[in-house]
Parts: C-alpha cells; sequence; structure tokens
C-alpha cells in the first residue's frame, strides 16, 4: 500500500469556454521527486494553481487529499500553511532586498511587529547551508545570478516547513551546471522527506531525477509511469503528444551554397564594467542555405556576441569586420542592420521581442513597416492581409490577426516574433534560444520553418542552451567558451560529449 | 513559394478575424457610449438646458483648450510618459503672446507662428532631458512645471496683459464665417455635410480596398446602419450649432486635429512607431525603430499643442494672465486615463482622449447648470476619474 501525501481526485476545472482539465487524477507518493509533464496548454500550470489555492475551493470541482485529509485552500498563505510551496518559473525575489529579508518575506522573524534580526540572519545561515549556497545573508538579492536565486527561492520554501515543494520549470533560466546542483538538492531534500513536484519541459533532467512522471495531455490526465527500466525520453514524448516523434528534427538535405556572411577579429566589452571584455577575437563564417550553430554555457558570450553584430544593441568598445558577400559592413543602428539584410530573433521573446499589448499584425509589420507604407503613410488593408498569410503558413494558432500576442502560447508567440524577422527578408537569420519554453509539437514546426528559411538559401545562425537540438539542427557548431571560439565542429564529428568538453574546458581559453 | 511571398488569394483565418477586432471595438464604443449616458443624464436633469444650441457652444468653447492638451497628452501616455508642464508652458507662452502682440504691437498672425515654435522648442528642450539624458519625465515636467510658471509671472511682472486685437480673439471667441444672411448658418451645414459625406466615402473606399485584399468585409446592413448613425448624429451636431452663430473656430480646430492626429496614429508609421515604444521599448530599439527620437518629437509635439491651448485661452480671456492654465495639466491627463489610456504604456486613442475630455467637460457644465458648488463638482470628478479607470482595469483582467 503506497504511502501518499497527496491525492487529488477528479479535479476539474472550466474558463468561460474551456474546460482547462477534466477529471484529472494525481498521486504523490512521500518522499519522491514526482514530475508532471505534458505540452503547453496540457494543463500543469492550472492543476498547480488549484492545489496551491490561487484558484480556491469551491471554483473548481473534484477534491483534494493531502495526507488523506481532504483540504478547501482559499489563497496562497492558506496552502502555504498547510506545508504546500510553489515556485514560479519567474522568480518571486525582492532584487534591492538581502538574501535573508528574502528569505523571511511574509514570514518574518519577528516580536510584536518588531523585526528579530538575529534570529533572521541565524535561520537564514542554516537554511542556506541546507541548499549548499554559500553566500552571506546580508548580501543584496539583486547581485546573484540565476542559479543562486533559484536556490535562495528554496531556502524561503524551507523557512516555511515545506513539505510538498512545487517548482515550475526551475532550471529553464540555467546553466548545465546551475541545473545539474539544483537537481541535486531536489534528491538531498527528498532524502530528507520533502516531497517534490517537478514541472519541466527538459525529459532528461525529468529522467534523471524524478521516481514518477505523471503525463497530462489535453487537461487529462494520460499515465501516470515509474522512472524504471524500459522507460525512455521517446516513452514519455509518446505520451506527451499521443503519437510517436520518430523524429525530433524534420529530415532535412542541407544544400550549402558559398560564404554568405562573416565576422573576423570580433572584440566586445562590458557596457557598464570597464576592461570587462566579453567577445574576444570571434571569427566565423556562415554559407547560403547552412544552419550553424553556436553552443555555449550561459555567460560564455553568445548572445553579446550576436547584440553587439546586429546594430551595436550591446556593448561598448566594439571592434572588428562583418561581411557579406564579401563586402564590409558598417552596423551602426539596428536600422542599419536590417537594411543590410541581418535578423536578430531575441532570446527573451516577451521582453525584447514582442509588443504583448498589441495584436499579431502590428507585431509582425513592426521591423518593416516601409513595406506596407507609402510615404509613411501605412497601407492598413495590406498589412493585414500580409499578416493572415503569415498566420497561415507558420500556423500561428490564433483566432486571427486582431488577437492580442499577449494571449498566445509561448509557442505561438515565437512564431510571431518569427513571423516578424522572416518578414525583414533577410538574408542572415541569428536565432537566439529559438524554441526555449515551448512544447514539444511546436518545436518540431520551428524547426521546420529554421529548415525551410535554410533551403531558400538564407544563412542561419542558431544560438542554443540545448545540446540536443544544436546536433540535431546544424550542419556545422561553433563553441563559445568566456567570450572566445573554443572549437568549430562538423555535423559528422559532432557528439555531446564532444561539444561539451570545448563548453567547459578552461585550458582552450587560456590557449 | 518562398515564407516571404504576399497571399494572392484569402486567407482561411480572416473570417475569425472579426471576432476580437469587434470586440476591441466594443470598448472603444463603452466609452461613447458612458458619454451619451452622460449627456442624456445632464440633458434631463437640467431640464433640457444641456443641449440648448447657446450651451452646447459655450461647452466647445470652454473646453477646447483642454481637448488640445488631452490629444498631446494621450500621445505622450501612450509612450510611457507624463507631462505635468503643460498648464505652465500654456500660461508662458500666453505671457509671451501678450507682451509680443500688446506691448510691441507685433502683427498677431506672426506672433502665433512664433509662439507655436516656442512650445515646440519648449517640448524638445523637456524631450532631450527625457529621451537622452533618461530623466524620468514626472521630474523633468514637475520641473518644467514650475520653471514656466515662475518664468510666466517674471515675463508679465505678476500683472495681468490686455486687450488683444479682434482677429486674434476668434481664436478663442469667433465663429466660423457667414455667408447670406439667413437665420441659419450656411458655411456651418455646408461643412457638416461635407465631413458626414467624407467619413461615409471613406467608409466605402475602406470596403472596396479589403475586398481587393480578399479580407472579409462587414455585411451590408452593418455598413447602411453606421452611414445613418453617422449622418444622423453629425447632422443634429451641425443643425444645433448653425441655429445659433455656426461652428466656434475652437470647434473646428478641435475637429481638424481629432482627424488628424487620429490618421497620425493609427495609419502613419510615425504613429505605430509611438505606440511601440510605449509598449515595450527595448523590443522596439532591437526592431529598428529610433526610439529616443520617437520620444523626443512626442514631447516637441505636446509643447506645440500645450502653446496652441495657451493662445487659445488667452483669446478666449482677451488677457494673458499669469495664473493661465492652471491644473489644466491635470484635467488633459485625466481626460487621457477616462478616454482608455494605460498607465504601462502602448495603450490608447486620439478619439479616446477627445471622449474622456468631453466626459469632464459635459459633467463640469451640467454640475454648474445644476448649481451644484465648485468643491463638489471637483469631489465627482476625482470619483469619476476614479470608477471609469478601475472598470476599464477590470475589464482588461476579466478579457485575460
Amino acid at each position: 500500500m503506497p504511502d501518499h501525501i497527496l491525492r487529488m481526485r477528479g479535479i476539474t476545472k472550466e474558463f468561460p469556454g474551456v474546460r482547462a482539465l477534466d477529471d484529472v487524477n494525481f498521486d504523490v507518493e512521500r518522499g519522491t521527486v514526482h514530475a508532471l509533464v505534458g505540452e503547453n496548454g496540457a494543463g500543469k500550470s492550472t492543476l498547480m494553481k488549484v492545489l496551491s489555492g490561487v484558484y480556491p475551493h469551491g471554483t473548481y470541482e473534484g477534491e483534494i487529499l493531502l495526507d488523506s485529509r481532504p483540504c478547501a485552500f482559499k489563497g496562497l498563505r492558506h496552502s502555504e500553511a498547510a506545508g504546500i510551496v510553489i515556485i514560479h518559473q519567474e522568480l518571486a525575489l525582492v532584487p534591492g532586498m538581502s538574501i535573508a529579508e528574502n528569505v523571511f518575506l511574509g514570514n518574518e522573524r519577528s516580536r510584536r511587529g518588531v523585526i528579530d534580526w538575529h534570529a533572521t540572519s541565524e535561520e537564514t545561515v542554516r537554511l542556506l547551508e541546507k541548499v549548499g549556497l554559500r553566500e552571506d545573508p546580508d548580501t543584496q538579492v539583486s547581485g546573484l545570478g540565476v542559479g543562486k536565486q533559484q536556490l535562495v527561492e528554496i531556502a524561503k520554501a524551507l523557512a516555511k516547513d515545506v513539505r510538498l515543494l512545487i517548482l515550475d520549470e526551475p532550471t529553464a533560466a540555467l546553466n548545465e551546471a546551475d541545473s545539474e546542483n539544483l537537481l541535486r538538492l531536489l534528491r538531498d531534500l527528498r532524502d530528507h522527506g520533502i516531497t517534490s513536484i517537478l514541472i519541466s519541459h527538459k525529459l532528461n533532467e525529468v529522467m534523471a531525477v524524478a521516481d514518477a512522471i505523471t503525463i497530462l495531455r489535453d487537461g487529462r490526465t494520460i499515465e501516470t509511469l515509474p522512472v524504471a527500466d524500459g522507460i525512455d525520453e521517446d516513452r514519455v514524448i509518446r505520451g506527451m503528444v499521443g503519437r510517436d516523434l520518430d523524429h525530433r528534427y524534420p529530415p532535412r538535405t542541407p544544400e550549402i551554397g558559398e560564404v554568405l556572411f562573416e565576422i573576423e577579429g570580433w572584440n566586445v566589452f562590458h557596457p557598464t564594467v570597464p576592461d570587462r571584455q566579453v567577445v574576444r577575437d570571434v571569427s566565423l563564417a556562415v554559407r547560403r542555405g547552412e544552419i550553424v550553430g553556436i553552443a555555449g554555457l550561459m555567460g560564455a558570450g553568445r548572445t553579446e556576441l550576436a547584440m553587439s553584430v546586429f546594430g551595436r544593441s550591446y556593448g561598448t568598445r566594439i571592434s572588428g569586420t562583418v561581411r557579406k558577400d564579401g563586402r564590409e559592413l558598417h552596423l551602426a543602428t539596428v536600422g542599419d542592420a536590417i537594411a543590410a539584410g541581418l535578423a536578430y530573433v531575441t532570446e527573451d521573446r516577451k521582453e525584447l521581442g514582442l509588443l504583448l499589448d498589441e495584436d499579431i499584425r502590428r507585431n509582425i509589420t513592426l521591423a518593416s513597416l516601409h513595406r506596407v507604407s507609402r510615404r509613411s503613410v501605412i497601407d492598413l488593408h495590406r498589412e493585414v492581409a500580409d499578416a493572415e498569410g503569415f498566420v497561415d503558413r507558420m500556423r500561428i494558432k490564433a483566432p486571427g490577426v486582431f488577437a492580442k500576442t499577449g494571449n498566445l502560447s509561448g509557442g505561438n508567440q515565437q512564431k510571431v516574433v518569427l513571423s516578424k524577422w522572416v518578414y525583414t527578408n533577410p538574408d542572415v537569420l541569428i536565432l537566439d534560444e529559438p524554441t526555449r519554453g515551448i512544447d514539444v509539437g511546436a518545436k518540431y514546426e520551428i524547426y521546420s520553418i529554421i529548415q525551410r528559411l535554410a533551403a531558400e538559401g538564407k544563412g542561419v545562425l542558431l544560438i542554443s542552451s540545448e545540446l540536443p537540438e544544436l546536433l540535431g539542427m546544424c550542419d556545422r557548431i561553433y563553441v563559445m567558451n568566456q567570450g572566445r571560439i573554443t572549437g568549430e565542429i562538423g555535423r559528422r564529428e559532432a557528439t555531446q560529449e564532444a561539444v561539451m568538453r570545448l563548453m567547459t574546458n578552461t585550458q582552450a581559453v587560456a590557449r | 513559394m518562398t515564407l516571404v511571398d504576399r497571399p494572392a488569394t484569402a486567407s482561411a483565418s480572416s473570417g475569425g478575424a472579426a471576432g476580437p477586432r469587434l470586440r476591441g471595438n466594443l470598448r472603444q464604443y463603452g466609452m461613447i457610449a458612458a458619454l451619451v449616458v452622460i449627456v442624456v443624464l445632464f440633458e434631463i436633469l437640467t431640464d433640457g438646458i444641456l443641449l440648448k444650441p447657446l450651451n452646447v457652444t459655450n461647452l466647445i468653447m470652454q473646453n477646447g483648450y483642454v481637448l488640445v492638451l488631452a490629444i498631446g497628452m494621450m500621445l505622450v501616455i501612450i509612450n510611457r510618459e507624463i507631462d505635468l508642464s503643460v498648464g505652465s508652458v500654456a500660461a508662458f507662452v500666453g505671457a509671451l503672446t501678450g507682451v509680443a502682440i500688446v506691448n510691441w504691437g507685433l502683427p498677431w498672425p506672426l506672433v502665433v507662428l512664433g509662439a507655436l515654435i516656442t512650445g515646440g522648442l519648449i517640448g524638445a528642450f523637456q524631450g532631450f532631458w527625457v529621451a537622452y539624458a533618461r530623466i524620468p519625465s514626472f521630474i523633468v515636467t514637475l520641473g518644467g512645471m514650475l520653471l514656466f510658471r515662475g518664468l510666466s509671472m517674471v515675463v508679465l511682472q505678476g500683472q495681468s496683459i490686455a486687450p488683444f486685437p479682434t482677429g486674434f480673439r476668434q481664436l478663442g471667441s469667433g465663429f466660423v464665417p457667414e455667408v447670406g444672411g439667413s437665420d441659419l448658418h450656411l458655411v456651418t451645414i455646408l461643412l457638416g455635410l461635407a465631413a458626414a459625406a467624407l467619413i461615409v466615402w471613406n467608409d466605402w473606399r475602406s470596403r472596396a480596398r479589403r475586398r481587393e485584399y480578399g479580407l472579409a468585409v462587414t455585411p451590408m446592413l452593418w455598413f447602411a446602419l453606421k452611414a445613418v448613425a453617422i449622418v444622423v448624429v453629425i447632422g443634429a451636431f451641425t443643425w444645433v450649432l448653425a441655429v445659433y452663430q455656426g461652428l466656434p473656430v475652437v470647434g473646428l480646430v478641435v475637429i481638424v486635429l481629432t482627424v488628424g492626429y487620429s490618421f497620425v496614429t493609427t495609419s502613419t508609421v510615425m504613429g505605430r512607431h509611438i505606440y511601440a515604444v510605449g509598449g515595450n521599448e527595448r523590443a522596439a530599439a532591437l526592431s529598428g525603430i529610433a526610439t529616443k527620437k520617437t520620444k523626443l518629437l512626442v514631447f516637441v509635439n505636446m509643447g506645440v499643442l500645450a502653446a496652441l491651448a495657451g493662445l487659445m485661452f488667452a483669446a478666449r480671456l482677451n488677457a494673458a494672465t499669469p495664473k493661465a492654465g492652471t491644473n489644466f495639466e491635470l484635467d488633459a491627463i485625466a481626460a487621457a486615463f477616462i478616454g482608455g489610456a494605460s498607465a504601462s504604456g502602448g495603450v490608447g486613442s486620439v478619439v479616446g482622449a477627445i471622449v474622456g475630455g468631453l466626459v469632464m467637460g459635459v459633467m463640469n457644465n451640467g454640475m454648474s447648470l445644476l448649481g451644484l458648488g465648485v468643491d463638489w463638482q471637483q469631489a465627482i470628478k476625482g470619483g469619476v476619474l476614479m470608477l471609469a479607470v478601475a472598470f476599464d482595469v477590470y475589464n482588461k483582467n476579466k478579457a485575460k
């Protein structure tokens, strides 16, 4: 008889017009790490909001049993009091406060409203030790990296005497080393009796750390699998998409032409920290019809390289040459870069890519308004017609081109950003993490789009932190490490191990 | 077919596109409906005085300068900035105008031109600090508010300057010239007819263009109903003005500005850039938009409109006074927010600003007609502002 800490029975949650959860059952055994997977929109977040009381008792059907006792949470505070803490993808820390202040935020160690700083610091030290973070409790959170901030969040959860910890995409913004560290911590916590629910798109992590996996699809529970022999990633993916994905990457025969785009001797310094060089003597080339990857850990300088090339959008004291078709380009502004046939699809689509309040149409045409206007007057009808063409061809799932981009799913938002840049009719596309936080089905579609662009004779530079993606998509991979290119690997020689070695090899940097 | 080809035929999704678009329009219609409700309410409460020709003319003249400011303020707020200095700038430009026309005896058309340029320069000065030096506009324009109020007093040495020549006063209290001697104001009627015809024709042409691109068009019945509604509303408005002294110059200025700025914001590259910079400045910059230049231009524009408002106010008062324009900035900001602007930028429309300004204006006028004291008027207006914005925020959250 398994010992269940949590049982959710027959949960049904409806929004006007949609049934987000349909008779979902979800059982979690005590002292395990239980993964919850499914495509975007499968209902994972909704289920966790039901569990944590964000959707209070009475707004859904079904029952929640915590330690076999029925619960009726009225809000987050209520569920936290019962020992359920949820850590969201977007961290909920106050950047201007210290670690200690954040750890006890809303849960202050105080006597009659006066904070007991002594107890606060002391307990923070103890909690930080537990999560393996060696920092002074008085350190301001804004000075910490994302990985360390994640650990502070967990310490904060521990301060609330958490029994059931829910992590929503905890490693989405972390590099490999920090991710591993976090997953190790989850196993540690499990050994100390804390049960975790892990929501993640990264199946390799799920397979590495979870004891059981529950798959949701279209608001229903599909199955719960033990992580054991015979269960591999492909098996889980099959459950998530409801079909066999023989190939996670579309088949392609590359047709590679002459050199299209070259960067030579590129150097960039940090915009505010003087003498900190973030890109060092980088040279690379992209041929027509070629998909070239840039691998590297977070902070290796990949995004900085791309942004500094794209109209000097990042950094100072930039030097080096950029050539297209053998002719040197002078790209002082983003406008110059667009006019020269460059496109840069940003890493963070919400912060840097989209106008979330605007509709799909206005987002798609934003970077190429000259194409739909004459003497600065926009032809609104032509604009709509062009945008609808993209909604069709890119298979953007939306009620129409007047739908607000803020209401679309991550995959569809990414397709809007891609459409915007394809519409500028570029020759060279730089794609920065184009599939981050996107479900498996949408990823496949984005890969197809990238391949179609290459087949049209465009050059594609693909920056990605997911090694399988780089290996599956690219004809050639450059590896960056601490601002330098530490290696170049062709499609045939490329293996995860070979790339990883170059990503982490410090000797190659010292070269 | 390459990815960038334009589709030659209708796309499947165009049918579904009408839904969210209509919903977006409904919000605007909701604002107009609220205005209609307020007008009807006061029409009943004042026993029909509100819509008497004389009072409608008064309404336009009393609110013209706030509407002009509201248009500029709407653009500033869409750009995710604020301008607290417009009242003081209006006073300062009015003061300079008074000195130039009355004391120095310069020809008034020249002075008007100079005043508008001065306003633009003041806007550029403040816009520079906001856009290029990255000082928050709240601080810059708070400084501007004090600076230009002070300078107005310096220029006028604390005194009022009067009177202005007749030609200049037309800008505040004049009417569109009349031809013939009938009881009805013929030019006003003609202007009204022309406006109605222009709007309906424009709508018709837009339908044809949509069909050309293979887009879904609104049903004929809907089009016809809309056309009839437009003709009736414009006709009634024209008639009311024509039986009195015709369309005030102030009204003409406001209408021309509304149409012009609506066009700029909805149909030009510049307008699109203003929304983009306000909605997400970094994304706009990475899309090749000159964000700083856009911000600067929005402030230059605000300065010009503030100067125009100052001229209109001085002309109506027939005097330049150091106290002119007090609290205008607050009226303009309130009008923009009642009219659907968002404090987080990127959202709002010129028509919204006008509707918001009219809501405030009609309430002012209606409550005065009812004999309500200024104390209660202020309190009630404050409440309406909060309610309007709360309603808007509630609607937006519900839409999510």
